[in-house]
Formats: structure tokens, sequence, C-alpha cells
């Protein structure tokens, strides 16, 4: 433990991805690391290419470059083997099964293998989330967004997974709901390293250890996230926003987030 | 009052051999997007397999008709089975590609069980219940579309049982909905998708067999024709929904027998009507999620 070599104090590491949607390339030559606890947040306005940054490295999109889990590349992998690896994946949009029970979802996720779903990790998704045990018969369909997400947080967090990637888990949330997302987050945090995409500053302040800035589908900023969140004139650059909110207590969370001039891209 | 009872159950006996091909089409769609052409040569394959198998014990009995079924059953799902890893899955996300594979495939099939069996019908031997008819509320029901009924009816059974209760059935549901997620929960999804194609051969294998019943004699053509109005029940059902095909088998096929008894035969052009007016109205099909 005390004297790994370099290469396994990084849980992931991406070097010179690029990735293309429809023959378009939307990513281009993207590297960074995310080391093997806290958070990792990646920031950037909207469309600039985070969710097919995750998306690349889980072989979901068509890719070039390498992905290393641990040390070891899987860009040549598919997509269902790298997550075997032990990388847990909550899309964008949540994509629970509407069609299945809370229960069915939750089965589905259940892992075999080395980085597979545990007893302690089933206790640590029923405390976090008793409403969905409550709701185990409910079809997931039927959930409010809020309890969508839980459901899409609970598929990744029942496994002993090494890595999370998190895209924006709190968008289109109450405040209120933000709140309990940010701190079910919080508590997985502490368990596994998280790669998260998210647009609310006041999140990223509260989870996140290191942020990744990303414009026109390049990186264009990495470092602490003390130092970009203090520094109005930075995110004011990188992302287009002022930093309001961030750091005065009751400001109103809908002016912290990022780039919401295109908030209804999708 | 007894033309119109013995026009529904064998219209519903019918359907029950339309479902049968359906059944098999609609999961195949569901799952991997594909129009699977090769369908009809699972079920010709399967009739003939099933019936050499019933001739070793004897046609014309009960325990014949029981291993043909059988046997049938096994050998569609066996083709299906070999045709999605053989040739399918080489092709993986090509959709177009893989469509025409099948199509190519039902072509070269039928040829070659024209060589193999000759291009006319063969008569079969049945057992002598299947050659007699029922009375049923004053009708005299010819008891093969009992048997149908019934076969459907199990088969619908099972395959309901098993998309609920198993974890493939699980994975099947969740695939059909949004198979890209199921793989970023490390599932291989490809293992289903033989899956679905050995359970749609299975039932279409054993559709084979009891449409030979029904006909009374087997073809090399039987696939193709009834290959068409299952794609229609699909279609009119809607792609990819079990329920949705279930209930279309029935509604087409009763409406082709009332149409051709009391329109002077026009009931694949009222078929044809129905699948035109779905489209238009209705385009995702009667219980189909979303437009495909
Ligand atoms: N299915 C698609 N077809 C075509 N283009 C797409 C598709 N999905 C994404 N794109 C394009 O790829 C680019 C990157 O999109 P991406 O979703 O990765 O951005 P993002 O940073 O996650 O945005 P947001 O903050 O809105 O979620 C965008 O220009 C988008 O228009
Ligand atoms: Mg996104």
């Amino acid at each position: 433990m005390s004297t790994a070599p370099t290469m396994n104090t990084n849980v992931l590491e991406v070097r010179g991805l690029s990735a293309r949607i429809a023959g378009q390339e939307v990513v281009h030559d993207v590297g960074f690391e995310v080391p093997a606890s806290g958070v990792t947040a990646v920031l950037g306005r909207n469309g600039v290419g985070k969710t097919s940054t995750l998306r690349a490295i889980l072989g979901l999109i068509e890719r070039t470059g390498e992905v290393l889990l641990d040390g070891r590349r899987v860009d040549g992998e598919r997509t269902e083997r790298i997550v075997r690896r032990g990388v847990g994946y909550v899309p964008e949009d949540r994509d629970v099964f509407a069609g299945l029970t809370v229960a069915e979802n939750l089965r589905l996720a259940e892992r075999t293998g080395p980085h597979g779903t545990t007893p302690e990790r089933r206790r640590l998704v029923d405390g976090l989330f008793p409403d969905l045990v409550r709701r185990a018969q409910q079809r997931a369909g039927t959930l409010s967004g809020g309890q969508q997400q839980m459901v899409s947080l609970a598929r990744a967090l029942l496994n002993d997974n090494r890595l999370l990637l998190v895209d924006e888990p709190t968008k289109g949330l109450a405040p209120r709901i933000v709140d309990d997302v940010a701190g079910a987050l919080a508590a997985a945090a502490r368990t596994v390293p998280i790669l998260l995409v998210e647009q609310n500053l006041k999140v990223i302040e509260r989870l996140a250890e290191r942020v990744v800035v990303i414009d026109a589908g390049r990186v264009v900023h990495t470092g602490p996230a003390p130092e970009l969140l203090g520094d109005p004139d930075l995110i004011q650059r990188l992302l287009g926003v002022h930093a309001d909110g961030v750091e005065p207590p009751g400001a109103d969370p809908a002016t912290t987030a990022v780039g919401h001039q295109k908030g209804g891209a999708r | 009052m007894s033309t119109l009872i013995l026009l529904l159950v064998t219209g519903v006996g019918l359907g029950g051999l339309y479902f049968l091909v359906a059944s098999g089409l609609s999961l195949i769609y569901g799952l991997m997007g594909i129009l699977n052409f090769a369908h009809g040569s699972f079920l010709t394959l399967g009739a003939f397999a099933g019936l050499a198998a019933a001739s070793a014990v004897g046609q014309d009995t009960w325990g014949g008709l029981a291993l043909g079924l059988v046997v049938g059953a096994v050998t569609g799902a066996a083709a299906a089975a070999v045709t999605e890893l053989g040739l399918i899955r080489p092709l993986y996300e090509r959709h177009i590609e893989q469509v025409l594979v099948t199509v190519g495939l039902a072509l070269a099939s039928v040829a070659l069980f024209e060589g193999i069996w000759g291009p006319n019908p063969r008569t079969v031997r049945r057992t002598e219940w299947l050659t007699r008819t029922t009375e049923f509320l004053g009708a005299r029901i010819p008891n093969t579309a009992f048997l149908n009924i019934l076969a459907a009816a199990l088969v619908l059974g099972v395959i309901v049982a098993f998309l609920k209760y198993t974890r493939y059935g699980l994975i099947i549901r969740a695939g059909v909905e949004n198979r890209a997620m199921v793989t970023a929960l490390g599932i291989d999804v490809r293992t289903a998708f033989t899956l679905v194609f050995a359970v749609g051969g299975a039932a279409a294998g054993l559709g084979g067999v009891l449409a030979t019943q029904s006909l009374n004699y087997v073809s090399p053509h039987m696939g193709a024709s009834l290959l068409i109005f299952a794609f229609i029940v699909t279609v009119i059902g809607g792609m990819g929904s079990l329920p949705g095909a279930a209930v279309a088998s029935v509604v087409v096929a009763v409406l082709q027998q009332l149409a051709n008894y009391f329109l002077a035969n026009t009931g694949d052009f009222i078929v044809v009507l129905l699948l035109a007016l779905v489209l238009l109205v209705r385009p995702s099909g009667l219980m189909g999620r979303r437009a495909a």
C-alpha cells in the first residue's frame, strides 16, 4: 500500500481519447486521470462532450485512444467486459427500465464475480434508499425523477465496483432532492472513487476534490476543485457563468447551474 | 349462428398458428431490431423433421404426433440458434445486412427443401380423431382447431412465464427497452439474442408440425405463406409486443375467416386493408410502445 507504483494511484487513466457519434468526432484527444479515492468532477457547458467522454470510456460509442483501468488497457474490450472489471455507470437520463419493477431493475444489475454484488453492498443500498425497499414492486416508469435517479444510483452501488461513472445525477431535480442525491453520492464516495459529471457548482463544492473542465470536446483545465471554485474569473472564462451562489449560503441553487442558456438542448 | 361459431373457433385456431410464428418474430424484432425473413424456413424444416420422426412411430398415432411435435420444436430451435450464431452474430449491429442475410437464407432454404423433398405438397396421415369434427354450440368444429388453440395457449403461457420468472427473461424484457443499458450493467446481451432465436424457432417448428395437421399436407412453401400473415400480425400487434402479437393473431385470423365466408373470399384483402388502417391510424401497432 505505502509504496504503490504511481500507476496504481489512479484507478482510471484516459489518454488521447477521441470519440465519434454518427461519423462526427465529438471528443478530441481527451486525457485525464481519476485517483483511486474521492470524487473527480467533469464540468463544461452544454454539448461539449462530457456524456460522450463517459460513453467512450465504456465503449458505448466508437472511440480511439487509451483507457486504463487499474493500469490495465481496457479500450479494446466490449462494454459488458469493462463493466465487469468493476465500473458502475449511472447514465445522464437515468435509463431505468420503465417496464420493470424497482426490484427487477436492481436484480438485473446484480453481478457475480470479483467486483460483483455483496451482502454489504446490498445493505448499503437498502440503507441509502429506504424508499426503494418500500417501492420494490412498483414499475420504475411510474417513479418520480428523483426516485428513478435513486434506482439508477442503486444499480451501480449494488456491486463492489472499482469506479463509478456518474452523469449529471442532479439534472432536473428539485433542490431538496438534489441534496438527497448529493448526500447519497457523498456516502458512496466513501466506498468507491467517482468520476462525476455535474453542472451544479454547489454539488461540486460539496463533493469534488478535483475538477476536469471540458470545452468543445477537449480538456481545457484540470486541478483541485477549490482552486477553480475560488476563482470567479476562471469559472466565467471556462464555464460562462458567474460563480454566484457557490459561497454564500441560501443562494438560489438555480443560478449555480452551468450553461443554463442551453439547458433545453435535449 | 352455428356458421358464425364455426368461423370464430376455426379463426381462433388459425390465429393460434399465426401466433406460433409471430411470437418469435416479435421477440426477435423487439430485442434485436431484426425482421427475420428466415423464420418461415424454421417452420418448414420443423414440419418435415417432425413428420419424419412421426413416421418412425406411425404418423396416424398419438405417439407419432407427440414425437413429431417435440422433434419439430427441437429442430426449429436448433436451426434458429445455428442461424443466429453463424449468420446474424458475425454481423453484429449491422441491421440491414442482417435482414438481407435472413432474406437470402429464406430463398436458399426453400430451394434446398424443394431439392430434398420435391416441390409439391405431400399428404400426411393423421390420427383418426384429428380428421373428425366435434359439435360445439351447434357447430361442427374440426378437431385440429382445438389442437392449435391448445398448443398456442400453452406456448403463450410458457413464453410469458419464461419472460417473467427467469433471469434471461428479465434480460430480454430489459433489452427490448434499452439494449445499450443492459450491456452497461455488465450483461452480454448476445446470449439473449441466441436464446430468443431458439425460443422463436421452437415455436415456429411446433407450428410447422401443427400446420401439417390442419392443412393435411406438408410442403416446402408452407413456411413462406404462414410467414406473410405472421408479419402482418406482428406489425398490427405492435412490433416487439408479445401480448400484441397474441391479440392480433386472433383478430387477423377471425377477420380473415369471416371475410372469406361472408364477403366472397376477400379474407386476405381485408387483412391487408386492416394492416393499412393500423399503419395509418396507429403506426406503432395495437400494443407497440413506440413507433419502430
Ligand atoms: N445521438 C447523437 N447524434 C448526434 N449527435 C450527438 C448525439 N449525441 C450527442 N451528440 C453531439 O455530441 C456532442 C457532445 O454531446 P454530449 O452529450 O457528450 O455533451 P454533454 O457535454 O454531455 O452535454 P450536456 O451538458 O447537454 O449533457 C454535442 O454536440 C451533441 O450535439
Ligand atoms: Mg451530457
